[in-house]
């Protein structure tokens, strides 16, 4: 019987999983190109794609390795674009945290903003699914998404500057982080800190290698939390 | 770019383990014990604290144009923004941003 229900939940998660195929094409396709016009070869561009399989934090990665930034800053920026997925790490653990350490450790690897997202979504959804089911729910999600990163990334790489800027791909990275964003502006508190992010990235952006970027984070995190404390305090 | 080969690989191998070392961090080593609430306050907010920010001066002064503001991304950035909080529906809000911008860069030629 578990094998069934635990089958049905992988394909579900397949079909959830699905849609993100569409917003990751360009994306991918964009960090192809990018990394290429920033003069990675096509053996470390995959490595970014295997390794770090975070596009956000490839792309500020790459874009202050055009800058010839230190690579301290280079790590320093990228690792806090990804420090969003220690929050995701966190909010698994009440769902997946009985799984076989390896069956984690696999988890934890395709741990990305999309997987994340459409499980947890599930998982309040529907509280009876046992481990298995949410394991195969997950692994799910990841079947399509994944190795979109990796085909299109691929194929980014190989068409490289064949792209006619008229296309303007600089600017799907903007509009696809907006809107992954503006639906979790959900409170006073999201707004808040996207507000002040906004406002003290543009004021520090004299700053050099990111560094702006940075402070900017850490004040919009600390914005945030002091919002959403402020308002328990009056609720 | 004018680092080494070893420079560009050393970057890869410890951004990916960083990276994992993130992501494995709560699920992995924490189990099933509890975090301080403040902790998971701060991470809470730390997709709309570092990609808002990272967004802004790409929208206000585009590297495609030499830095110099551009209507058709100008507009394709609020399209976006305003569909995805009318619809809270990320899909929707990058097809209606795409759409915009390919709609005006078109029309001002």
């Amino acid at each position: 019987m578990s094998g069934s229900t635990t089958k049905s939940a992988y394909w579900r998660g397949a079909r959830d999983g699905a849609p993100f195929i569409i917003v990751l094409i360009p994306f991918a396709l964009l960090f192809g190109v990018v990394a290429t016009e920033a003069g990675l070869t096509l053996a470390q561009s995959m490595g970014f794609n295997a390794l770090v399989i975070a596009g956000s934090a490839q792309f500020a990665a790459v874009s202050l390795m055009q800058e010839d930034a230190p690579l301290f800053a280079v790590l320093a920026t990228a690792l806090a674009v990804n420090l969003r997925m220690g929050m995701y790490s966190a909010a698994l653990v009440p769902h997946l945290g009985a799984a076989p350490l390896w069956k984690r450790a696999i988890v934890a690897y395709m741990t990305l903003d999309q997987t994340y997202t459409v499980a947890v979504l599930e998982y309040e959804k529907r509280p009876k699914m046992s481990i298995s089911e949410k394991l195969a729910f997950f692994f799910g999600v990841a079947t399509p998404v994944v190795p979109t990163w990796y085909a299109f990334a691929f194929v980014g790489v190989l068409i490289g500057g064949a792209v006619p800027p008229a296309f303007a791909l600089d600017f799907a990275l903007p509009i696809a982080f907006i809107a992954m964003v503006a639906p979790s502006l959900k409170s006073l508190a999201h707004v808040a800190s996207a507000f002040t992010s906004v406002v003290a990235a543009l004021l520090l952006v004299g700053l050099p290698w990111g560094t702006g970027l940075l402070i900017a984070a850490a004040c919009a995190m600390a914005v945030g939390a002091t919002v959403e404390t402020l308002m328990e305090r009056r609720a | 770019m004018t680092y080494s080969t070893t420079e560009i690989w050393a970057t890869i191998a410890l951004l990916g383990l960083g990276t994992y070392v993130i992501r494995f961090s709560f699920l992995g080593l924490i189990g099933n014990r509890p975090m301080p609430p403040i902790l998971l306050k701060l991470l809470r907010y730390t997709p709309v604290a570092v990609l808002p920010g990272m967004v802004a001066p790409l929208v206000l002064w585009p590297a495609a144009t030499g830095g110099e503001p551009d209507l058709a991304r100008g507009v394709a950035a609020l399209v976006a923004l305003g569909i995805g909080l009318a619809t809270r529906n990320t899909i929707w809000a990058m097809v209606g941003g795409a759409v915009a911008l390919y709609t005006l860069l078109f029309a001002l030629g």
